[in-house]
Order: C-alpha cells, then sequence, then structure tokens
C-alpha cells in the first residue's frame, strides 16, 4: 500500500447526441448527394451562402431562391496545420482555406489536396474534387485542388477577407 | 444616474500548467480570498457573486458554478455564470459592475477561472461539425488565416510577430504571477520555434493554463484612496458568419470600443495603457487597430510603441502570451488595467498610469468586452 495521495485521476466524458439538419441543410445535404454545390440567395441583398443559410444574419430575412455554384473557386487567405494533435483526422501538414466559391459571397473552410503546402498562395485558383462515394456532408468533397489557372488579384476578393 | 463604481480589491492566483495542489473549489477560492483581503473586507460584506468561464468542454467539468458556492461564500446569496466564451473574464466583469452601477447591489465578489489542465482545450476546440470536413485544429486553425489575410491587408512584416512574442515575455518576466517565464527570449528564438499553424510559430502562441482572477468591488471606495474607478464599460457581439464580414477588424470590436470611450468621455488617445486580448502575437497590431488605439498596429509595435517603456505600453503583465486559464484571461486583462491606475503592479507599473483600457474577446471573435478605469472617481 502507498501513501501518496491521490491527486489526479481520468474520468473520460463521452456524449453521443442526433444532430437534426433542418430543412434547408437537408436540401444542400441532397443536392450534395447528387454531385452538386448549392447555396442559397438573399432576396435583399443578393448575397449567396454556401453553406446555405435558412436566413441572411446582414438582413434577418428568408433565404428562397437556391442556387447552383462552383465547383472552381479562390483561395482568399489559408493556413498550413504542420504538427499533430489529439483528434486529428488528416496526418500533418496541410492546407486549410477559405475558399470563396465561384457565384457565392461567403469563403468555405475546406482543405485544399494535390498540393504542395509550401506553393499555396492566396488568390490561387481551386476546383472541387468529389469523393468516389458521396455521403450527406460537405466532406464528400474530398478537398479543392489547383485548377490550372492563373492566380487572381488580391484586389478582387479583398472584399472577401 | 448611476452610481460609481470603485474596484477596491484585487486578487490573482499563480498562474501555471498545472496547479496540483489544488482543486478547482481551492483554486478560485485562492484568488477570492485574496481579493478580499486586498479590499480588507470579509466574505459577508460580499451582497452577491458573479463568475465566469470559458466553455465548460474546456475542463470536461458540466457546470461547476453549481458546487462552488460554498468555496466562494455566496451560500444564500445571488450568484450567477456569464457565458461568452474567450471573452468572459471581461463580460463578467462588466456584469459585476452594473449591478452596483445599477444601485442592485453594494457589494460585488466576481470570479473567472480555468483548470486547463483538468481537460485538453486544443482538444474540445477540434472537435468535428456535422456535415463539415475536418478543417477544425483548435483555436489558432480558426485565427492563423485571419492573420495571414492582415499580413497581406497591411503589407506587415514578419517579425511583428516576433516582436510581440518577445516583448510580452520580457513582461512577463517582471510579473512573479506569469506562467511562462522564458528569460532568454529573443527574435532568433521566436524565429526558430517550430511553425504551428502556418503563418503561428510555436513561441507566438499562448500557454494553456491553471488559474483564476477575482475582484472586489463597490459603490464605495471602502477607505481605499487607490482604489480604481470603472469610467466605462461595453460589450458588443456578432455573427461569425455573414456576407462581407471583416474578419479581420469586426465591427462589433470596434463598436464595443467606440461606446466604452464615448462612456468614458474619453479620446483613445486619453489611453496611457492597456491590457489586449493577445492569444496569438499577430492579435497585438490587429487589436490596436480595431479598438482604435493605433492607426497602424504593426508599425506603433515595430516602433516599440508598446513596449513597457514606449508610449503606449501594451500587455504590461506578459498578457494571454504568458498566462492563459482561458475563462479568467479576460478579467486578468480587467485587473491587470486596474492594478496600473492604482499604481500597484509592481515591476511592470507604468509610471503615472491614469486610464487604462482592458480588452477580451472571444469565440471566431463574436464576442468583445471592455472596460476604462482611472485613478480618479468619474465626474
Ligand atoms: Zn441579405
Amino acid at each position: 500500500m502507498s501513501d501518496d495521495p491521490v491527486t489526479r485521476f481520468k474520468a473520460p466524458v463521452r456524449l453521443d447526441y442526433t444532430v437534426t439538419a433542418g430543412s434547408v441543410t437537408a436540401d444542400f445535404l441532397r443536392e450534395i448527394l447528387k454531385g452538386r454545390l448549392v447555396g442559397r440567395r438573399c432576396p435583399d441583398c443578393r448575397c449567396v451562402y454556401l453553406p446555405p443559410r435558412s436566413a441572411c444574419p446582414t438582413c434577418g430575412v428568408i433565404t428562397t431562391e437556391q442556387i447552383e455554384v462552383g465547383p472552381n473557386g479562390t483561395v482568399t487567405t489559408f493556413s498550413v496545420i504542420r504538427f499533430p494533435f489529439e483528434g486529428q483526422v488528416l496526418e500533418p501538414p496541410y492546407a486549410c482555406a477559405h475558399v470563396l466559391v465561384d457565384g457565392t459571397d461567403t469563403p468555405l473552410l475546406h482543405i485544399v489536396g494535390n498540393c504542395d503546402v509550401d506553393d499555396m498562395r492566396m488568390g490561387m485558383r481551386v476546383r472541387a474534387v468529389w469523393a468516389e462515394e458521396l455521403k450527406p456532408t460537405l466532406a464528400s468533397v474530398r478537398y479543392f485542388e489547383p485548377n490550372g489557372e492563373p492566380d487572381v488579384t488580391y484586389d478582387s476578393f479583398s472584399g472577401h477577407v | 444616474m448611476s452610481t460609481p463604481v470603485a474596484i477596491t480589491g484585487i486578487g490573482q492566483t499563480r498562474y501555471a500548467a498545472k496547479r496540483d495542489d489544488l482543486s478547482m473549489p481551492g483554486l478560485v477560492r485562492e484568488a477570492a480570498k485574496r481579493a478580499l483581503d486586498d479590499a480588507g473586507v470579509d466574505w459577508s460584506d460580499i451582497d452577491a457573486v458573479v463568475l465566469g468561464k470559458a466553455p465548460d468542454m474546456f475542463e470536461g467539468v458540466v457546470q461547476p458554478e453549481l458546487f462552488l458556492a460554498g468555496a466562494l461564500g455566496a451560500v444564500g446569496k445571488p450568484m450567477m455564470r456569464v457565458h461568452t466564451a474567450g471573452s468572459v473574464g471581461g463580460s463578467t466583469a462588466v456584469v459585476a459592475s452594473h449591478l452596483i452601477s445599477s444601485g442592485v447591489h453594494k457589494r460585488i465578489l466576481t470570479v473567472a477561472w480555468e483548470k486547463q489542465s483538468e481537460s485538453n482545450a486544443m482538444w474540445a476546440l477540434s472537435q468535428r461539425f456535422p456535415f463539415a470536413p475536418p478543417t477544425t485544429a483548435g483555436a489558432g486553425g480558426y485565427f492563423a488565416p485571419i492573420i495571414r489575410a492582415y499580413m497581406r491587408r497591411t503589407d506587415a512584416p514578419e517579425h511583428i510577430g516576433w516582436q510581440v512574442a518577445v516583448k510580452d515575455r520580457q513582461n512577463a518576466a517582471l510579473n512573479p504571477l506569469a506562467h511562462l517565464q522564458i528569460p532568454d527570449i529573443s527574435l532568433e528564438k521566436v524565429q526558430a520555434s517550430p511553425m504551428l499553424w502556418d503563418p503561428i510559430r510555436y513561441l507566438e502562441t499562448c500557454p494553456s493554463s491553471d488559474g483564476a482572477c477575482a475582484m472586489v468591488m463597490s459603490c464605495e471606495d471602502d477607505g481605499h484612496k487607490d482604489a480604481a474607478w470603472v469610467h466605462g464599460t461595453a460589450m458588443r457581439s456578432e455573427p461569425m458568419l455573414f456576407a462581407g464580414r471583416d474578419e479581420v477588424s469586426p465591427q462589433a470590436g470596434k463598436d464595443c470600443a467606440r461606446d466604452a470611450y464615448a462612456e468614458a468621455g474619453i479620446t483613445p488617445a486619453d489611453i496611457d495603457c492597456a491590457e489586449l486580448y493577445v492569444p496569438f502575437s499577430w492579435y497585438e497590431p490587429m487589436w490596436l487597430e480595431n479598438v482604435g488605439l493605433a492607426e497602424s498596429g504593426w508599425r506603433a509595435v515595430d516602433e516599440g510603441r508598446t513596449a513597457l517603456g514606449g508610449d503606449l505600453p501594451i500587455n504590461m503583465s506578459g498578457g494571454v502570451l504568458s498566462s492563459n486559464p482561458i475563462g479568467a484571461s479576460g478579467m486578468i486583462r480587467f485587473a491587470e488595467a486596474a492594478l496600473q491606475v492604482r499604481g500597484r503592479a509592481g515591476a511592470h507599473q507604468v509610471d503615472g498610469a491614469k486610464l487604462a483600457l482592458g480588452h477580451a474577446y472571444g469565440g471566431g471573435s463574436q464576442f468583445f468586452s471592455m472596460w476604462i478605469v482611472g485613478s480618479e472617481r468619474p465626474s
């Protein structure tokens, strides 16, 4: 028997839950299953949200119009994750980018793949690469990859960073 | 007319990676007792207790306030918890001050804390969102692209982040409570530290700390000639995502600052020093611009203006970059601002500081809270 005091013990916490997508996200995910990116447009400010929002956070009005966008887009800014951490899914280094998908007004946070992380640039043109098996998640876009088009100027997207 | 609010007592624990010597109740009690002793009052002199801490998942204890009433002398008294993510320490102090300025209570104990060693905040901040790709990578993963956008927008040179990282650790060496003590910190050392979330290097990030901060606020100075007085408070928020959002310099932060200066009846130029919530070095120049303290934040850093000996000292205590018990980090900013105008900041005191700013932000730069404290009772 040890007389050492107990100062700490591990008590793992676990929580299982069911998420209800809601009708707008459900519509979006159904389109994902067809390999299409479909956003929603605000009737007032005309901004297109991807993933779609049921209401425009700026105008406070319900979005009604669905609009197919992409598959190309522009990297507005990014980070390269260069270290391992608990719960990490991808192997570092990998690039996380704000991708302004063509036809939208809100950058999407996604992975950029098929590209040396040291070649990442703001203004880089990319396209969505779909998984072979599509599931109802935005992760069905495996990543965005360089699409071969020349970089666009910073001024052309500076209002979105 | 609202009642003037005096900060008569300030108590902080020492900050460390692991406070194995104390349970969570022990940790908050250490800070609270020091604040009461500083104010020269007893538990029975307190009318209500206002608590704040970051989201429960950060330390794995759900609604910890429920088991802290005893440790904080709150049994039978009003007690409430404020909940605004990383800005919570600041918002908690603001809410506590309003309970006095509104005339509801006469004397309040406010406490904020985090015992990061009891869980893993990096893990908690890297949970996958439903229907989303695996892009979450802690707070740094969220803020790194925004930092890159600031660097591009302002053409800031890379070394600015290193300068802030060095300056805050030099300040921490003057603060015996600070967690990180890196006496040989240098630009070379920061530059050579591993790249984590490009462009953020290891020594440009905040540590994970255990610690608590507490304040006693009163409608009187309780005989303390060196009490700090609240001159202005403000809180603002904005959605995390909307078209045209300026993530580098959020509108809510600008509005929050404008409200605080207006209530204090001052302009940013009147501020003698500030404690800003800077968890990654680049947020010093970014917030300097956002709260209106400098037109070019990075130039203010580059010219040495934000150093302890400069004309606009920032994070004299060593800041979040040196001690980060998340839930308490905002309140530490507010308390350190108050210590400065009381002339009680010890080796990291700014000579003759009369007006100081405390600032906190949280979430995806969604929540902002600020206060302006002064050495004089507001007229
Ligand atoms: Zn709109």
